[in-house]
């Protein structure tokens, strides 16, 4: 379930951003039981670096993850923890 | 009143406002805890609505500024994020800086309204 979770997170990402760098961390297990998470959906980190990103403030490029996600982020991921950068700001 | 107008009356009446997942004093969740802490640690009153305790306001709100998570916080009517970007702005100091010009702004049209 998590690997698969994390694939799918991994190739919407990666098709509509075409990142330089993405790492994607399931931190669902810290937060199992807890209220936020009874309705299934998983807790995810994702650090992502691409040039899709230049001239966008943290808004839109947090919108533009969620946007690549789609209807995930109402089924398959309940928490999403956004770092997005450019090549040029690491 | 219809439940998007009473999201937009509630980020249009607060120069600081959070939705968030229980209270400042009884977070709910891990990120409205951290979010709800940077605006305290601005040294300003901010306004809360606990989504929690208003389920139509919390399946209406994502689609209100197309923004599916929360919390989700308001300065002068506009989304600044979630929490991430809270703590981000909160870390590099524009956060308190912008907290603070929009309450004094507000500050402001109240004296001005009285007169």
């Amino acid at each position: 379930m998590t690997a698969e979770r994390v694939a799918m997170i991994r190739e919407r990402l990666t098709e509509a951003l075409q990142p330089e760098d993405l790492d994607i961390q399931d931190d669902s297990a810290k937060h199992a039981g807890h209220e936020g998470a009874k309705g299934g959906g998983g807790h995810f980190n994702v650090r992502i670096v691409s040039p899709a990103f230049a001239g966008r403030n943290l808004l839109e490029r947090h919108r533009m993850v969620y946007d690549a996600l789609g209807d995930a982020m109402h089924s398959d991921i309940h928490a999403l923890s956004i770092q997005a950068k450019t090549p040029e700001e690491l | 009143m219809d439940v998007l107008d009473k999201i937009k009356q509630a980020v249009d009446s607060h120069p600081v406002v959070i939705f968030m997942k229980g209270t400042p004093e009884m977070p709910m969740c891990g990120f409205s805890s951290r979010a709800s802490q940077a605006l305290q640690a601005c040294g300003e009153e901010f306004a809360y609505v606990n989504v929690l305790s208003d389920p139509e306001v919390m399946e209406n709100l994502p689609r209100f500024a197309n923004w599916p998570t929360f919390p989700q916080i308001y300065i002068n009517g506009e989304l600044i994020g979630g929490c991430d970007i809270t703590l981000e702005m909160y870390q590099n100091g524009e956060l308190e800086k912008m907290v603070k010009e929009a309450v004094a702004a507000k500050a402001g049209q109240g004296d001005s309204a009285a007169q």
